[in-house]
C-alpha cells in the first residue's frame, strides 16, 4: 500500500463513506450466511491485531474478518501492566514497520493512542477502541444492524443509556447517528454524562421514562466498572433500579423498539436478562454477526485504498 | 562604553517610547537622551527602527537542573534566555532535589552567575521537598537568597498548610506563590473539561478548579494576614476574584503566561502533546479574559512558564504525556503579538515583561534609569521569524507555538553591559 489511510474514528467520515461501507458490509452478510466465506481479496496481506487491552469479541471478530478475506492474521496481546507505558507504543511501531504489516488493528486504553501510532507506522491503522475516545467499527456495526431491521438509518429516535462518560461506543454512535440524521438522546445519571455533550445536538436525559419515550432504538452500554474511579455512582443496585434496562422501562419506548448492547453485558446491572434475551426485541446476537461483516468491509476498503 | 544610537527606548518615567541615544559605562546605564554627542572610545551600536528595552525579567521558569538535565541545563536555558532577550529568571524549586535547603538556594544563584548572561533568582520550596506536608525553613531560605516560596506546579492542597505557610511567611515579609488548581478536582485531568475534552475522550479538569483554589487562598491570605501570588492565571472567574481581592486592599498578585493569552483549547486538537500544559489551555472566552486582565492591570506580570520537556516526555498518548511548554525564546514575541493585534500598547507589554515583574521581585532591574545595571534587550518590532520546534535556541524544543509566525526579532542582549547575544 503506497498511501495508507486509517480508520481512527467516525469523526472524519462523511455520510457517503458510511453508506458505502454499510452497502459493502451488507454484501458480506449474505456471503457469510451462504457459507462460501473464503475470499482472496486480502491474500498476501498481513493483518496484525495489536491489543493493549483485553478483548475477546472485537479481536475475534477482526481475526475472522481478516481470515475470511484471505489475509495472514497475527494476534499480539500486550498487557499494559507489563509495559512501561507509551515508549513501548513507539517501539512497537518500529517493530511493526520492520515486519511490513499492511493492516494494523489497535485497541489501547488511552484516548489518541491509535492516532499516535498512525503517525509512526506505514500500515493502515484501524481503531478498535481507544480509551474513552472512539470505537468506530462498533458504531458501523450498530448502524448496519439498525438499517437491516428498520430499513433505514435516518429519522430514528435512538436512546443511548448508562455510562456515557466512559464509553467510546457512545461517542462513535452519537457521531454516526447524528451525522446520518437521527435523533439521539443520552440517558444516565449526571455524573456519567460527559460535559458539553449537548453541543453535539444530542438531548440529555436523567430519567429513563423521559429518555425512552417514543424511541425506535434503545442501546444499553456496559457500565465500565474498571474505569470508574472515584465512586461516580453509589452502587450497581441503585444504578439498575434507575437506569438498568428492564421490561418496565423498555415499555416507555415504541412497541417495536429494538434493544441493543455492545457487549459484554453485565446482566442485572445495565440490562436485565429478560430483555437481553428477548428473541423479538433484542438484536444483541445480530450485532455480533454484523460485526464480522462490517470489519470485512472496513479492511477491504482500506486495503484497496477506497473511500474513507 | 557602548553608545546605542538611532534607537527607541522606553522612558520609564514617561511610560512612553522616545527616540534617542543611550550610553552604557562600567556595566551600568550612564546616560540617555535625544542626543549624547560622541564620547571617546565608545563602541557604537546603531539600529534604526529598533527598540531598546530593559532585559526581560522572567518571573517563573523551570530549568531542568538539577535532576532533569536531559530536558534542559542551566547553560542551555541561559542560551535560550539570551536569544529571547531575558536577563533575569526566577527559577522554580521543583527540581530534583527540590530547592528546599539554603545551600541549594545558593547553588542556583552561583550557577546563574557562572552563565554570565542571566541572573537566576531562586524560589524556594514552600513545603519540605515540595511534598505538601510540612513547612520549609523560610527564614534560612530567605537569608540564603530565596525570593518567595512555592511548590512549583504542585498545588499546596491542604487549607491548613496553606494558612500556616501564608502566616509564617508573612513574618519574614515573604510571599507564597500558589499553582491555583483545586487538587482533587484537577487530579488525573489532561484537558479543560468541556465538549472538546469529552469528544477527545480525555479526562477533564473543570475550569472552575482554578477559581475554587483562588477563592480559598484569597480568603486564607486575609485570615493569615499574608501575601499570596497566583501563578499562571488562566480563567475569567479567577481573575474576577483577584480583581476583587486587590480592590479590597488584600496582598494578592498574579501573573499569566503567553500560551494563556495566545492559544485556546483548540490547540490540543489531533492530540498535540506540545500543547498539553498545566494548567491546561482554556476556552476562547477565558483567553479573552486573560487579555483583558493584562490590559486593566489585574495581572501583574507575564512569565515564560518555561517547562522543558524532551521528546520522550511528549511522544506518548495525550493523557500520559508530561505537561509543560518551552517558553523562554518566545516570551517576547508572543507578547508583542498582542501589541500588533491592538490588545496592548507597547509600553504596557514591555512593563509586563520588565518593570512590573522586577518590582514584584524587589530587584533593581527592568527599568531604563541612570546607574541601573545595563541589562538590555534590543529588538526590531517589525521584523518577523517563525517558531519551529527542533530549531529553538537551548535544549528544550517543546514549544506550544510551533509554526507560529512572530514579529519582533531580538537583535542583541546585554548583561551588565556585556553583549551575550546577537
Amino acid at each position: 500500500m503506497t498511501s495508507p489511510k486509517h480508520l481512527l474514528g467516525i469523526e472524519g467520515l462523511n455520510p457517503v463513506a458510511v453508506t458505502s461501507l454499510l452497502d459493502l458490509a451488507e454484501s458480506y452478510v449474505l456471503l457469510n450466511r451462504s457459507g462460501k466465506t473464503q475470499r482472496d481479496s486480502l491474500r498476501g496481506r498481513t493483518l496484525i491485531n495489536l491489543f493493549f487491552e483485553d478483548s475477546t469479541r472485537t479481536r475475534t471478530s477482526f481475526e475472522l474478518a481478516g481470515k475470511r478475506l484471505g489475509a495472514d492474521v497475527i494476534n499480539m496481546s500486550v498487557s499494559t501492566s507489563s509495559v512501561t507505558k507509551g515508549e513501548t507504543l513507539l517501539d512497537t511501531a518500529a517493530t511493526l514497520n520492520a515486519m511490513n504489516c499492511d493492516l494494523l488493528v489497535v485497541r489501547h486504553n488511552r484516548s489518541g493512542a491509535p492516532a499516535l501510532l498512525a503517525q509512526k507506522v506505514e500500515a493502515s491503522v484501524i481503531n478498535a477502541g481507544d480509551g474513552t475516545h472512539e470505537h468506530p467499527t462498533q458504531a458501523l456495526l450498530d448502524a448496519l444492524t439498525i438499517r437491516r431491521r428498520k430499513g433505514r438509518i435516518s429519522g430514528l429516535t435512538v436512546a443511548i443509556c448508562g455510562d456515557i462518560a466512559h464509553s467510546r461506543v457512545a461517542r462513535s454512535n452519537i457521531l454516526l447517528l447524528t451525522m446520518m440524521g437521527n435523533f439521539v438522546r443520552v440517558v444516565g445519571p449526571p455524573t456519567l454524562i460527559p460535559s458539553g455533550i449537548e453541543a453535539a445536538g444530542v438531548t440529555v436525559c436523567h430519567d429513563m421514562e423521559e429518555g425512552l419515550r417514543g424511541a425506535d432504538i434503545v442501546m444499553a452500554l456496559r457500565l465500565q466498572k474498571e474505569r470508574m474511579s472515584g465512586g461516580l455512582i453509589p452502587s450497581s443496585r441503585e444504578f439498575f433500579a434507575y437506569y438498568g434496562l428492564d421490561r418496565r422501562k423498555l415499555g416507555f419506548a415504541k412497541p417495536d423498539a429494538l434493544v441493543m448492547h455492545p457487549g459484554p453485558m453485565n446482566r442485572g446491572v445495565e440490562i436485565d436478562s429478560d430483555v437481553a434475551d428477548d428473541p423479538v426485541r433484542s438484536v444483541i446476537k445480530e450485532q455480533v454477526e454484523m460485526g464480522v461483516a462490517v470489519r470485512m468491509a472496513v479492511l477491504d476498503s482500506l486495503a484497496r485504498g477506497d473511500i474513507l | 562604553m557602548i553608545l546605542f544610537r538611532k534607537i527607541r527606548y522606553l522612558d520609564s518615567a514617561a511610560q512612553a517610547l522616545v527616540e534617542g541615544e543611550l550610553l552604557v559605562k562600567n556595566g551600568r546605564i550612564s546616560d540617555f537622551g535625544p542626543s549624547l554627542g560622541q564620547p571617546d572610545s565608545a563602541k557604537i551600536v546603531e539600529a534604526e527602527g529598533a527598540v531598546l528595552c530593559p532585559g526581560l525579567v522572567d518571573m517563573r521558569a523551570s530549568l531542568g537542573e538539577p535532576g532533569f538535565e536531559y530536558r534542559e541545563t542551566i547553560a542551555s536555558a541561559a542560551a535560550a534566555a539570551a536569544a529571547g532577550g531575558i536577563t533575569t529568571i526566577a527559577v522554580l524549586p521543583d527540581s530534583s532535589p527540590p530547592i528546599d535547603d539554603p545551600a541549594l538556594v545558593q547553588l542556583i544563584i552561583a550557577r546563574g552567575a557562572e552563565t554570565g548572561s542571566v541572573s537566576l533568582l531562586p524560589y524556594a520550596a514552600a513545603t519540605r521537598g515540595c511534598a505538601g506536608q510540612e513547612l520549609a525553613e523560610y527564614g534560612l531560605l530567605k537569608a540564603a537568597g530565596a525570593i518567595a516560596f512555592t511548590d512549583g506546579t504542585k498545588t499546596i492542597a491542604s487549607s491548613r498548610l496553606m494558612r500556616l505557610a501564608l502566616s509564617y511567611a508573612s513574618g519574614f515579609g515573604m510571599r507564597i506563590v500558589q499553582h491555583p488548581e483545586d487538587y482533587e478536582l484537577a487530579k488525573g485531568g489532561a484537558a479543560t473539561s468541556g465538549a472538546r475534552a469529552s469528544w477527545m475522550g480525555l479526562p477533564g479538569i473543570p475550569a472552575a478548579a482554578e477559581a475554587i483554589c483562588v477563592a480559598r487562598d484569597i480568603r486564607l491570605a486575609e485570615l493569615a494576614d499574608g501575601a499570596v501570588h497566583f501563578a499562571h492565571v488562566t480563567t475569567a472567574e479567577a481573575l474576577a476574584l483577584i480583581r476583587q481581592g486587590k480592590d479590597k486592599g488584600l496582598r494578592v498578585t498574579c501573573d499569566t503566561a503567553p500560551p494563556y493569552f495566545d492559544l485556546n483549547e483548540t490547540a490540543i486538537g489531533g492530540y498535540r502533546t506540545y500543547a498539553k500544559l498545566s494548567p491546561p489551555l482554556r476556552a476562547e472566552a477565558d483567553r479573552q479574559a486573560v487579555l483583558a486582565g493584562l490590559r486593566d492591570g489585574t495581572i501583574d506580570a507575564i512569565a515564560s512558564d518555561h517547562q522543558p520537556r524532551d521528546a520522550d516526555d511528549k511522544r506518548l498518548p495525550f493523557a500520559e504525556a508530561s505537561p509543560g511548554g518551552a517558553g523562554l525564546a518566545t516570551l517576547l514575541g508572543v507578547t508583542l503579538a498582542q501589541v500588533q493585534s491592538g490588545h496592548l500598547t507597547l509600553p504596557q507589554a514591555l512593563a509586563l515583561l520588565t518593570a512590573r515583574p522586577a518590582a514584584w521581585l524587589g530587584i533593581n532591574a527592568g527599568v531604563i534609569a541612570k546607574s541601573a545595571p545595563a541589562d538590555l534587550c534590543l529588538f526590531h518590532p517589525e521584523r518577523s521569524w517563525q517558531v519551529s520546534a527542533g530549531q529553538m535556541p537551548g535544549k528544550a524544543q517543546n514549544t506550544p507555538f510551533d509554526g507560529r509566525a512572530l514579529e519582533g526579532v531580538v537583535l542583541g542582549t546585554w548583561k551588565a553591559g556585556v553583549r551575550v547575544y546577537g
